[in-house]
C-alpha cells in the first residue's frame, strides 16, 4: 500500500513524469488515428442515410464528439485544478493550463460544425438554442481561464488562481445551462432527431463513439505535449532540465 | 460577528463616501449607456418597451463592472488586506462586509436610478415596479459574483478587462432572469417564478462567493 | 460500401459544402494544434539552451576573471 502510494508521488513529479509522457505521446497519437480512422470510415462511408436529414447528418461524427470534448476537458481541467490547489502538486496546475487551449479549440470546433450544420438543417447558421448558447459561455469561460493564466507572471500564482476560476466556472456551469434553457424561446429540441437515441442506427452510434474515443486520444496525447513544453519552461533552472538540454546537443 | 461585519461596512462606506466622484460617475455612466439605445435604435416606443428590461440589466453589468476593480484595490496597495487576511476572524466574513458595502455604494444606486430611466422607455408602471425590484434583488449577486473576480484580477496586468472578461459570463443567469421577470411581467405571466430564481442566486451569489474570494485573495497576498 | 460514385461522396446529397466545410476546418485545426507545440517545444528548447549555454560561459568567466583579480593583487 505504501509502495503505491510513493509510485504515485514518483510520478507527481515533473523530472519523471517527463520521460513518462515522452515516451506516452506516440502511443496515444496511434491509438488516435486508429480510432479517428475508424470512426470516419464508418460515419462518412459505410453509415446509412438519415431518413429525416439526408445525408447532412453526417457533421454529427464531428460535431458531436467536438461537444462531449469541449465539456469533458473542462471537467478534468477543472479536476486537476482542484487536486493541485488541495494537496498542492504541481503537477496537476500544469495538465490544467496544458488542457485549457485544446478545450477551448473543441469549443471552437463544435460551434463552427454546428454552424454548418444548422443551415442546411435548420434554415440558419445560429439560434439562441440553449445548447448552442451554453457552448458559447463554455468558450467564454475558457478563454477567461487562459487569459487570467497568461497575465499572471507567477506560475505558482497563475495556477491557483486559474484554479480558483476553473471551479467557480464547474459550479457555474450548470446553473448557467438551465438559465439559457429557461431563457430560450425558440428551442429547436424536436427538430433535432439525436435527441431520440433509439432512432439512430447502431452504425451512426458505433461512427460517433468511435470518432468521440478518437477525439479522446488526441485530447490525451496533445495535452501532454504541451504539459511537458509547460515543464522544460518552468523547471528550466532545475538540474533535470540542464542534464536533459545538455543531453539533447 | 455581526460586529465585525459592520465595522467592515462602515469603514468601506466612510472611504467611499471620501470618493463621492467615483459614485456619481458610476451612476452617469449608467444614465448615459442607457440613454444611447434609444438614439442607436430609433425612438419607437413599442420597440423601445421591448428593449427596456435588457437594456437597463446590461447597463447595470457593465456600471457594477466599473467600480469592480476598486474593491479590494485601495486595501491592497496600502497594505491593509494583509492586515485583514493576517487577522483572527475569517477573511471570508471581512469579503462579506465589503461586497455588502460595495452593493449599498454601487448597486443601490442603479435600483434608485432604474425606475427614472426605465419612464425613458415608456414602461408601465407595473413592469417599472417589477424592474425595481429586480435589480434590486439581482444587484447584490453581481457584486458578490464580481467580488470573485476583482480578487482574481488583483494586481494583475490589464486587470479591468480581464476583470470583465471572468466576470461577464457569470453574470449571464443574474441578467437572464433579473430581465426575464419584467418581460414576464410585461406578457402577463407575472414575475414570481424569475424573482425567486433571481433571489436563490443572490443568495448564492453572496453567502457562497465570499469563501473562494478569500481564497484567491489568499492567493494573490501570497 | 454506402456510395455508389465518388462524385455522389463529394455532393453529400447537395449537402456537401456544409459537410466538408466542417470537415476541412476540423482537420486543418485538429493538424495545426500539434503541428505548432512541436515547432513552439522546437524553439523553446533551442532557447533554454542558448540560456543555458549564456550561463556556463559567464560562470567560465567569472571564475577566469576571479583568478586573474587573485593574480593581480599582490600577495601579502
Amino acid at each position: 500500500m505504501t509502495d503505491r502510494v510513493i509510485n504515485w508521488f514518483k510520478y507527481a513529479s515533473p523530472q519523471t513524469f517527463y520521460p513518462l509522457a515522452g515516451k506516452l505521446i506516440p502511443w496515444f497519437w496511434a491509438l488516435a488515428a486508429l480510432f479517428g480512422i475508424a470512426g470516419l470510415v464508418i460515419g462518412f462511408l459505410i453509415a446509412p442515410t438519415d431518413a429525416q436529414q439526408g445525408e447532412g447528418y453526417r457533421i454529427i461524427f464531428l460535431h458531436v464528439p467536438a461537444s462531449w470534448m469541449s465539456m469533458f476537458l473542462y471537467l478534468v481541467m477543472a479536476f486537476w485544478a482542484g487536486i493541485g490547489l488541495a494537496f498542492n502538486i504541481r503537477l496537476s496546475g500544469m495538465m490544467a493550463s496544458a488542457l485549457a487551449p485544446t478545450g477551448a479549440l473543441f469549443a471552437f470546433l463544435s460551434l463552427w460544425t454546428g454552424a454548418l450544420w444548422g443551415k442546411p438543417m435548420w434554415g440558419t447558421w445560429w439560434v439562441w438554442d440553449a445548447r448552442l448558447t451554453s457552448e458559447l459561455i463554455l468558450l467564454f469561460l475558457y478563454i477567461g481561464f487562459i487569459a487570467l493564466q497568461a497575465a499572471i507572471d507567477d506560475p505558482r500564482r497563475a495556477d491557483k488562481a486559474g484554479a480558483i476560476l476553473a471551479l467557480v466556472g464547474v459550479v457555474n456551469i450548470p446553473i448557467i445551462y438551465f438559465s439559457v434553457k429557461w431563457w430560450n424561446t425558440l428551442h429547436q429540441g424536436a427538430s433535432v432527431s439525436l435527441t431520440k437515441a433509439p432512432s439512430m442506427a447502431a452504425m451512426m452510434l458505433w461512427g460517433m463513439l468511435l470518432c468521440a474515443l478518437g477525439c479522446w486520444m488526441y485530447s490525451i496525447a496533445v495535452g501532454l505535449m504541451r504539459v511537458r513544453a509547460i515543464m522544460l519552461e518552468r523547471e528550466r533552472h532545475t538540474d533535470w532540465v540542464r542534464e536533459l538540454l545538455a543531453g539533447k546537443e | 460577528m455581526l460586529i465585525l461585519l459592520r465595522a467592515v461596512i462602515g469603514r468601506d462606506l466612510r472611504l467611499a463616501m471620501r470618493r463621492q466622484a467615483d459614485i456619481v460617475a458610476a451612476a452617469f455612466f449608467f444614465i448615459i449607456v442607457v440613454s444611447l439605445f434609444p438614439l442607436g435604435v430609433g425612438p419607437e416606443p413599442d420597440q423601445l418597451r421591448r428593449m427596456a428590461p435588457g437594456v437597463l440589466w446590461v447597463a447595470a453589468l457593465l456600471a457594477t463592472m466599473l467600480s469592480l476593480p476598486r474593491l479590494f484595490a485601495d486595501d491592497h496597495r496600502d497594505g491593509t488586506l494583509e492586515q485583514l487576511a493576517l487577522a483572527p476572524q475569517p477573511l471570508a466574513l471581512i469579503v462579506l462586509g465589503k461586497v455588502i458595502a460595495h452593493w449599498l455604494v454601487a448597486g443601490l444606486p442603479l435600483v434608485v436610478l432604474a425606475p427614472v430611466l426605465g419612464i425613458q422607455f415608456d414602461l408601465s408602471q407595473d413592469a417599472l415596479a417589477v424592474l425595481t425590484v429586480s435589480l434590486l434583488i439581482g444587484t447584490p449577486a453581481l457584486s458578490g459574483i464580481g467580488a470573485i473576480g476583482a480578487a482574481l484580477t488583483l494586481g494583475v496586468r490589464g486587470g479591468g478587462v480581464l476583470l470583465s472578461l471572468l466576470v461577464l459570463p457569470l453574470y449571464i443567469p443574474v441578467l437572464i432572469f433579473g430581465a426575464g421577470a419584467v418581460d414576464a411581467t410585461v406578457s402577463g405571466l407575472g414575475p414570481q417564478a424569475h424573482l425567486s430564481l433571481l433571489g436563490a442566486l443572490a443568495l448564492g451569489g453572496v453567502f457562497f462567493a465570499p469563501w473562494p474570494t478569500a481564497a484567491a485573495l489568499r492567493v494573490a497576498l501570497e | 460500401m454506402h456510395w455508389n460514385s465518388f462524385a455522389e461522396f463529394l455532393a453529400m446529397g447537395n449537402h456537401g459544402l456544409y459537410v466538408w466545410g466542417s470537415v476541412v476546418v476540423m482537420a486543418v485545426l485538429m493538424l495545426a494544434e500539434p503541428m505548432l507545440l512541436m515547432r513552439g517545444r522546437k524553439t523553446l528548447v533551442a532557447r533554454l539552451k542558448r540560456q543555458l549555454r549564456a550561463e556556463q560561459a559567464e560562470t567560465l568567466a567569472n571564475r577566469s576573471a576571479s583568478r586573474q583579480s587573485r593574480r593581480n593583487t599582490p600577495q601579502e
